[in-house]
């Protein structure tokens, strides 16, 4: 069977969280109001309005294509894209066309086969957001106009993607950027961050491109990677049968799992970019791209390697601890706890990844709620509990979790509690005789000499303790007790 | 520069304007016209002049990201030739007749 090599090249839309619109001074928070209560003139599209540019929005634009390894172009300019549809009023979307703000920057990824592999991004640029159709029953359409003109950087990729599951991680990966960096929140449930695909196969051999299909209406992670495995299927499909593919524009049906050729266009668009002419070139020095270049955080990919290095972390804990940068603060933060009590990063990490992912999967909680469930100060207090002997490894887990649960200090919980470890050998002694008492038949089998016998007789001393007992003293006391009588 | 009917009729698509066939020949010859009086502007001699999409000198105007008051939603539609639930109201809208 031929063999296919797929190209795929991913677009993708993400709102840069500005207070105000891009063109003009109304919320942005477009979500938060009733309909039609985020609009001015500009984003009415009423004659004479002047559009002007947020300048926070262009320095989020620039922070994210610095982010994205892109240079960043000293002079750019606003076009004007010619698109007749009720979700724009005023018949064009302002936009970047031959001039972007940034261009030719690159993300690293894992491919499939493991290594590490650069997808290139061609550009960044910036734009307005559009209004929200309703289509009603009786086939009128409403307009919701607050979510038209809040600010939006279009990202292409260059088509570098092999396979859908490359595109999945490069999209994580772009969303984990954007989020870090603070100038997205990457929902994609309420199309803060959106996807599009262009995709082709080609038989191996075969130099150039096979006709590329665009994919619209992915709304998550699962859906790009289901639809572009679909879609690259259905294309091999059709050329084994002797088919050709056509260049068109399918939609992802996440309930039928399939891609749909929407409605073909008689009259391919015909937006006619022009500049615009309300808005002055933007141009930029060096100073103020090295400003921009100095308000960017550690990026992921370098504050994991750092704590692979500095607190030698696994590469798969390093990951889990960078996967947002509220989690790389928290863990940052409570190793610096620990550390004063003599703490180790990697017993830091351990309970990080362990005991409060877990917690927090459990109530359902994003990362960010780290700090307030479990500030990094009682991470530090468990592990110097634990350190000093205070408790047990048993204990230190149920009081994790009671300090997660109710925000008290893990001492606290300890000493009003009576957790405190039984290592006194005189109280261990007494409940050694007694388990013995209780339970001939391992202490039958530790005598007959199945010394692993013990590990059910500590057990049983751990639970009579509620695991308070020293479960070195508890078995040193135990076998002490066995081979006296 | 004469332009082809074909090409009349598209530019009258795009325009969203229904031009009965007898109009189409007219308006090809005008437009042919006007095409070929700014057809003298390619006589000027721009080797060396930086191409601008700008006549103001103005760039970089630019606003801090701060909200003003904006329009309240009664504001926004009173001048909607129809509306529902605090949304404008428009005729059934698929992309094949934006462009058609």
């Amino acid at each position: 069977m031929t063999e296919y090599i797929t190209t795929i090249g991913l677009e993708v839309h993400a709102q840069a969280r500005t207070a105000s619109k891009m063109f003009d001074a109304c919320s942005a928070d477009y979500a938060g109001g009733e309909p039609n209560t985020r609009t001015s003139v500009v984003s009415l599209g009423l004659p004479g309005a002047l559009p002007v540019v947020n300048r926070r929005a262009i320095e989020m634009a620039a922070l994210s294509g610095l982010a994205l390894n892109c240079s960043i172009n000293l002079q750019s300019i606003f076009a004007r894209k010619s698109y007749i549809y009720p979700d724009l009023p005023k018949g064009y979307q302002i936009t970047q066309y031959d001039q972007p703000l940034c261009s030719n920057g690159w993300i690293e990824i894992r491919a499939d086969d493991g290594s590490m592999k650069r997808i290139g991004i061609e550009r960044l640029h910036i734009e307005e957001d559009t209004g929200r159709l309703v289509h009603m029953p009786d086939g009128s359409s409403l307009i919701d106009y607050n979510r038209s003109g809040v600010p939006l950087m279009e990202i292409v990729s260059e088509p570098d993607i092999a396979s859908p599951e490359e595109a999945r991680r490069y999209f994580q990966k772009l969303r984990q950027i954007l989020m870090w960096i603070g100038v997205n929140n990457g929902d994609m449930e309420h199309g803060e961050l959106r996807c599009d695909a262009n995709v082709s196969v080609r038989p191996r051999g075969q130099h150039e491109y096979g006709v590329k299909v665009e994919i619209k209406n992915m709304n998550s992670f699962r859906a790009v990677e289901r639809a572009l495995a679909y879609e690259v299927q259905r294309q091999i499909q059709a050329l084994e049968a002797g088919a050709t593919i056509v260049q068109e524009t399918r939609g992802w049906n996440e309930t039928l799992g399939v891609t749909v050729g929407q409605r073909s266009k008689e009259f391919a668009h015909d937006y006619r970019y022009f500049p615009e002419p309300d808005i002055p070139p933007l141009v930029l020095d060096a100073d103020w791209v090295a400003a921009r270049q100095a308000e960017l955080p550690e990026l992921p990919d370098a504050r994991r390697a750092r704590f692979e290095a500095e607190y030698s972390l696994s590469l798969q804990d390093a990951e889990l601890l960078t996967i947002e940068r509220s989690v790389a603060d928290y863990y940052e933060a409570a190793v610096a706890a620990a550390q004063a009590v003599n703490g180790s990063a990697k017993d830091v990490a351990n309970w990080i990844t362990g005991e409060l992912f877990r917690l927090l999967n459990d109530s359902g909680e994003p990362p960010g709620c780290m700090t307030v469930r479990m500030p990094p100060a009682h991470i530090a207090e468990v592990l110097a509990l634990l350190a000093r002997g205070t408790i047990t490894r048993t204990i230190a887990k149920q009081v994790f979790e009671e300090s997660f649960q109710s925000g008290q200090a893990p001492s606290q919980i300890v000493a009003a509690r009576g957790l405190t470890q039984i290592s006194d050998a005189d109280t261990l002694a007494t409940l050694a005789r007694e388990i013995i008492a209780a339970n001939p038949k391992p202490v039958a089998e530790y005598r007959n000499g199945k010394t692993s016998a013990i590990q059910f007789l500590v057990g049983q001393m751990m639970k009579a303790t509620k695991g308070q007992a020293n479960p070195q003293t508890a078995r040193a006391v135990l076998e002490g007790e066995l081979n006296a009588s | 520069m004469a332009l082809t009917r074909a090409a009349v009729e598209h530019v009258a698509r795009l325009a969203r304007l229904q031009l009965p066939a007898s109009e189409l020949e007219r308006m090809r010859e005008q437009l042919s016209a006007i095409l070929d009086y700014m057809t003298m502007l390619q006589e000027v001699d721009v080797a060396g002049v930086p191409p601008t999409a700008q006549v103001t000198g103005l760039s970089s105007v630019m606003r801090p990201d701060e909200m003003q008051p904006t329009l309240s939603q009664a504001q926004a539609l009173q001048n909607a030739p129809d509306h529902a639930e605090g949304m404008f109201r428009v005729k059934a809208v698929f992309e094949d007749e934006s462009t058609g």
